[in-house]
């Protein structure tokens, strides 16, 4: 016989032997594909390594070159500021609103929301060539906009290095359909009466806004901000492929073509390719891959603290 | 799960209807009337501005391609051959299967993997479960790029660059978005339906697939769909690890390639993507539903 202690451990044994059974997938996955090759990348990031001899030990030297003598790595990281710094923002302001004008019909907006969404359907790859057609100085339909409405010398778009991350900006735009169905919801999601009680007092449609629906919208902005900003570190496929396009190349054929217009749409995680993966120079890469984790969660961890001040979660805390 | 459809407490006609039966001034009806065109109006030239770059890519596709290259915006005349010629010109049918096999054996992947797992992560009690959900959410934010150079050294090791293997097997061993997805959903669903099969003498497993998998088809159904749309769509991957072997490129790559090889086709290259986008589109539409909830899902409900 079993003392019912003896029962109670067996119990949690195989209860145990069930979580376990059933979080297999993801240890193994996790184990695996995330964790050993974040460690060997660290171990990496301090080798020089081109995959076909051994790595060899170098210390910090990948990391000093990285920072002091590479000025693609700066002109990569600067440029990769830029799209966070005007994308960013911007996207999620054109989401806001219109997710402000989709709550107000009384009926219809459906139709609107779908067509809205539609873009962020298209696969990156087509809708950067896309863009890249639409935006042509030549013969694209935005420049001859620009010229009947008088503008003289329209910008050249993607074959300036002055105006080729605008068109990537709006293409940024246009996908925004994902971000304004989460502003959407949260503002659906925001009580009638507090409206209700609003209008008693006689406030203006300007202090509704600004003093019920943004604070308790909060969390979403929040939450597309600190996405957007991690994933724009991350930016690559419209920007390879926009690049390419303009230089007339078929795709991985000459490295020094990423980022044209010169050097223009070279972001960082382009670079980071190009590094490792044309030029096999797997402990550089590995070394921005650390650099690029490290930035991911200094933003996010900057991101929460700040938040405390300025997002409203009604109840309970961070999800 | 929040549905976008709490319109119905908050405007109810028939309710309002009912409780309003004094008929309203016709100073204020005019005047609701007039708003609402102005909201409307406003919404369809919005709308037209997002559907015009889908416009000038289908009138383009049906160019000739001399026409392509000049200003004109209406294809004079219609080249519906153009459509025939890209599968001429280059292998699309095979492209179009490549890309299928991966993201239909990837969404398998995904969705056999992550239910066992978000179940363990919402609806099992054990000590360390809330610890392991915050290690599966960290993990969602872990660029790519951080973790790609040692896979790729492991796959070439393994044989597998030049394979579709390094963009399937990784997906049957979970996916972190699709487990935080599915145990959002999963933590909706009452315990007590759950004891019930319990009592009954089913183990975990049974419970699963009995009791919660039916309940959960939704959810279900939205990550794969993320994943089928995410594989599909995906550039990156296939890139590195199908460059090299054409035969096996997924549409993302035959198309970035079409402009290179056809410089100035620029016809034939958006009769190729229209192609490409028509699928994505027409699943849009038929699955819009599972598609709009998983998305608010994901957003900071929960």
């Amino acid at each position: 016989m079993l003392t019912p202690r003896q029962r109670a451990r067996r119990r949690a044994a195989r209860r145990y032997r069930t979580v376990l059974l059933f979080l297999s997938p993801w240890l193994i996955g996790f184990s695996v594909f995330i964790a050993y090759p974040m460690l060997a990348s660290l171990y990496y990031s301090f080798t020089n390594y081109d995959l076909l001899s051994n790595p060899k030990f170098v210390g910090l030297e990948n990391y000093r070159f990285m920072f002091t003598k590479d000025p693609r790595y700066w002109q990569a990281m600067r440029n990769t500021l830029w799209i966070i710094a005007v994308g960013v923002p911007l996207q999620a302001l054109v989401a806001l609103g219109t997710a402000v004008l989709l709550t107000r019909p009384r009926r219809g907006s459906r139709v609107y929301r779908t067509i809205l969404f539609l873009p962020k359907m298209a696969p990156a790859v087509a809708a950067a060539l896309a863009f890249v057609f639409v935006f042509n100085p030549v013969t694209g339909p935005v420049n001859q906009l620009l010229d009947t409405a008088g503008v003289d010398k329209p910008p050249l778009w993607f074959f300036s290095p002055v105006w080729s991350k605008w068109g990537l900006v709006f293409l940024g735009v246009w996908g925004m359909g994902q971000t304004m169905i989460i502003y959407l919801a949260g503002l659906l999601d925001v009580p009638r009466h507090l409206y209700e009680a609003a209008d008693v007092e006689g406030a203006s449609p300007r202090q509704k806004f600004r003093f019920i629906t943004l604070p308790l919208i909060s969390p979403a902005i929040f939450f597309s901000v600190v996405t957007g900003v991690i994933y724009g570190f991350q930016y690559f496929t419209e920007a390879y492929v926009a690049s390419f396009a303009i230089a007339g190349q078929p795709t991985g054929s000459a490295a020094g073509e990423v980022g044209s217009p010169q050097g223009s749409l070279l972001f960082y995680s382009l670079y980071l390719y190009v590094k490792g993966f044309t030029d096999f120079r797997m402990g550089y890469a590995s070394a921005m891959a650390w650099v690029l984790f490290l930035i991911t969660m200094a933003c996010t961890l900057l991101l929460i603290r700040t938040s405390r001040r300025w997002v409203h979660y009604g109840t309970g805390g961070f999800r | 799960m929040t549905v976008l459809a709490p319109r119905v407490d908050r405007e109810s006609p028939a309710a309002v209807a009912r409780i309003q039966r004094r008929p309203e001034p016709a100073s204020v009806r005019r005047r609701r009337i007039l708003i609402e065109t102005g909201n409307h109006a406003l919404l369809v030239a919005v709308s037209a501005i997002f559907l015009l770059p889908f416009v000038f890519i289908v009138l383009t596709s049906l160019m000739s391609d001399q026409q392509a290259l000049t200003p004109a915006l209406w294809p004079r005349p219609f080249h519906f051959s153009n459509y025939a010629e890209i599968f001429r010109q280059s292998p699309l049918l095979r492209y179009t299967w490549n890309t299928f096999v991966i993201a239909a054996l990837s969404t398998v992947g995904v969705v056999v993997s992550c239910v066992p797992v978000a179940y363990a992560l919402s609806l099992l009690e054990w000590r360390g479960r809330q610890a392991t959900f915050l290690l599966v959410l960290a993990t969602i934010m872990l660029p790519v790029q951080v973790t790609v150079v040692p896979l790729y050294i492991v796959f070439s090791r393994l044989d597998w660059i030049g394979t579709m293997k390094p963009l399937i097997v990784p997906l049957f061993f979970g996916d972190a978005f699709s487990i935080f997805l599915l145990r959002q959903f999963f933590l909706t669903i009452p315990q007590e339906l759950l004891d019930a099969a319990r009592v009954d003498g089913a183990n975990e497993a049974r419970v699963m697939t009995r009791v919660v998998v039916p309940l959960a088809k939704p959810a279900i159904a939205a990550i794969a769909l993320f994943q089928f749309l995410y594989a599909w769509n995906d550039f990156f991957s296939p890139l590195l690890y199908l460059g090299e072997n054409k035969h096996l490129w997924t549409l993302s790559l035959g198309l970035s390639d079409f402009r290179g090889h056809f410089h100035t086709q620029w016809n034939l290259t958006m009769a190729a993507s229209v192609l490409f986008m028509l699928p994505v589109i027409l699943v849009f539409f038929a699955a819009q539903r599972a598609f709009v909830e998983g998305v608010t899902l994901t957003g900071v409900k929960g």
